[in-house]
């Protein structure tokens, strides 16, 4: 009888085993189906039930509009792409990384259609033209109780380095500062060390992984200080006014707040985009893009 | 008559012999499953690790002292990661081993009977708790009672990794000494009693190197769960790339991976996978150690 038992049970988990085993393929193979269905479907007639209205205005728009560039603005970039393309049945946005200065050499060479720069250009790359599409700006955190209210862009970069170690050096009570930061690759320390001219000598005492991580950090640590990124500021924090201009939306978009950057997308000069690059171009400028720029954490230019 | 018997009892043979032949292969099945799961991550681990390794060089890479990944010029150097792995997982087992070793003979020698049923419980709730709540205890109650101790601007250090790091590992040694001390045969602490020694000489003299070979085990168990430990660390350790340093902020092998996968790509993304190689390697070493152990163990007995 025990025997039999088991022997029931073993038929029956090895059954559980194949049919799970099964079902993983099918699913896998359904969807993967489904996936080439829809796309040959959506290449074939792009004018499907749903979007007839929305897209059959654009319906000449086809193609691939290829991004490079930027690291910082790949989240913006895919964001944007992502909501191109629901629009757009046939156009494929392809957003490549490799820095700022890979972007432009990109849209130079015509390899790209759009560069991803995030940072003003330099006066000696000519021949582009900039699109502002969003601003980035970078708070500085600090202890609720910390008595300092504001430091020049200068006093950030030393305190950065290490050359300034003591709150006192800059007008607070005697605490030693406690340097927070975002690790290696993150967007917001990119920012920060570029802006700020630290560079690559930051010297921290300790580095989270998430916005919220250093913000916590921040929160529970009297004498530390942090980048944050704009959007991500509440009051467990307090924000330092930096050269004397406190953070807001106005000071970041009339650049009397210098802890920004612009996230720009450059086109080559005299040549013309093609109907799909000019869309997603027009379409990062239009309210819904700039929404989605904003829901981001940037700042949006109109 | 005999025949119709004969048969029946054929029929029985042979069905018992159908059940050996499935369950068998099923055994088989189960078995290779989880080799299979070891071989393909080994492989991974080599396949997605090697490359940077090659790029940057072996000697660089283990013993570069800069971790810049994102820098101009990129360093991928990770001895400080590899020495405060290291470092921690020492410091864990100095002070984890003792706290562990004498729990496990007071649960087995001293408690009183209602005592020891709750301190086994406590134990072996300890083994349960998730390690992302020890990191949440340590950097709500422990960062900041380190900060004040040692008067530091805070307690993100090295120092309360180990203390966190050393309360976890404890129920793994606690429960390792425990089984290998009641294994321990009665008539040797009998023994040891009658010619006079006391509780104390016996526990230390006689029980405890009776059980050497398991408390070991429980040892390097420890340690394997140390060096592998993440999530706590994460919480309460800095992140860091610097030298050891007790009282500051640090980075281990397994958070270094952690921290900066989301973002990284390229090279910087290969060298995180290559870390993950040294730290299997590493974890495969105390494997092949722990086995010796338990080898050695078997042969003595």
């Amino acid at each position: 009888m025990k025997k039999l038992t088991s022997l029931i049970l073993a038929g029956l988990l090895a059954a559980m085993m194949l049919t799970a085993c099964g079902n993983n393929s099918n699913t896998s193979s359904e969807a993967s189906t489904a996936s080439t269905a829809s796309s040959a479907s959506s290449d074939a007639e792009p004018a499907s039930s749903a979007e007839t209205e929305e897209s059959s205005a654009d319906d000449e728009i086809t193609g691939v509009v290829s991004l490079s560039g930027s690291t910082s603005m790949e989240e913006m970039a895919r964001a944007l792409a992502e909501g191109f393309q629901a629009l757009h049945d046939g156009v494929t946005v392809d957003v490549q990384l490799g820095g700022s200065s890979t972007g432009i050499t990109n849209v130079t060479d015509g390899v790209s259609d759009i560069g991803n720069v995030s940072r003003d250009l330099a006066e000696d790359e000519t021949g582009l033209v900039p699109h502002e599409v969003a601003i980035d700006g970078i708070a500085m955190a600090v202890h609720p109780d910390n008595g300092v209210d504001s430091l020049t862009l200068e006093q950030i970069a030393a305190i950065y380095t290490g050359e300034i170690t003591n709150w006192s050096e800059v007008g607070g009570e005697d605490m030693e500062i406690y340097v927070v930061g975002r690790e290696a690759g993150s967007g917001t320390r990119d920012a920060f060390e570029s802006i700020s001219g630290v560079g690559e000598n930051a010297v921290y005492a300790s580095e989270q992984t998430s916005t919220g991580a250093a913000k916590t950090t921040v929160a529970s640590t009297p004498g530390a200080i942090a980048y944050v990124s704009f959007d991500s500021i509440d009051d467990t924090v307090k924000t330092l006014a930096v050269n004397d201009v406190s953070i807001s939306i106005d000071t970041i978009r009339d650049g009397s707040y210098v802890l920004q950057r612009p996230f720009l997308m450059v086109t080559k000069e005299g040549a013309e985009l093609s109907a799909a690059a000019q869309a997603f171009l027009d379409y990062a400028l239009s309210e819904e893009g700039q929404d989605i720029c904003e829901q981001v954490g940037l700042v949006r230019i109109n | 008559m005999t025949d119709v018997k004969s048969s029946a009892l054929s029929k029985a043979n042979r069905a018992k012999n159908t059940i050996e032949t499935v369950m068998n292969g099923i055994f088989f099945v189960c078995g290779a499953a989880s080799i299979l799961c070891v071989a393909v991550i080994a492989g991974y681990m080599i396949v997605s690790g090697l490359p940077a390794i090659q790029e940057v060089g072996l000697f660089n890479f283990l013993f570069g002292t800069e971790w810049a990944p994102t820098a101009e010029n990129p360093q991928f150097g990770i001895l400080p990661m590899i020495l405060t792995t290291i470092t921690g997982t020492l410091g864990a087992i100095l002070v984890g081993t003792p706290l562990g070793l004498f729990t496990a003979a007071f649960i087995c020698y001293l408690a009183p009977k209602k005592l020891r049923t709750v301190l086994t419980a406590a134990v072996e709730l300890l083994a349960g708790i998730p390690s992302v709540i020890y990191g949440l205890v340590g950097i709500t109650v422990i960062s900041p009672l380190v900060a004040n101790l040692f008067d530091l601007p805070s307690g993100a250090t090295l120092f309360t990794a180990i203390v966190v790091l050393s309360v976890m590992i404890l129920p793994t040694i606690v429960s390792v000494s425990v089984t290998s001390l009641k294994a321990v045969p009665q008539e040797y602490s009998d023994g040891s009693l009658a010619l006079g020694a006391t509780n104390v000489t016996t526990i230390f003299k006689m029980n405890v190197p009776a059980a050497k070979s398991g408390i070991i085990t429980g040892i390097v168990l420890g340690v394997g769960r140390a060096i592998g430990e993440t999530m706590a660390i994460i919480m309460v350790s800095g992140n860091v790339v610097n030298m050891p340093n007790l009282f500051g902020s640090v980075r281990f092998l397994t958070t270094g991976i952690v921290s900066e996968m989301s973002y990284s790509s390229g090279l910087h993304r290969q060298a995180l996978f290559s870390i993950g190689l040294i730290l299997f390697i590493f974890i495969f070493v105390i494997n092949l150690v722990l086995t010796g152990i338990l080898k050695k163990g078997s042969k003595q007995q």
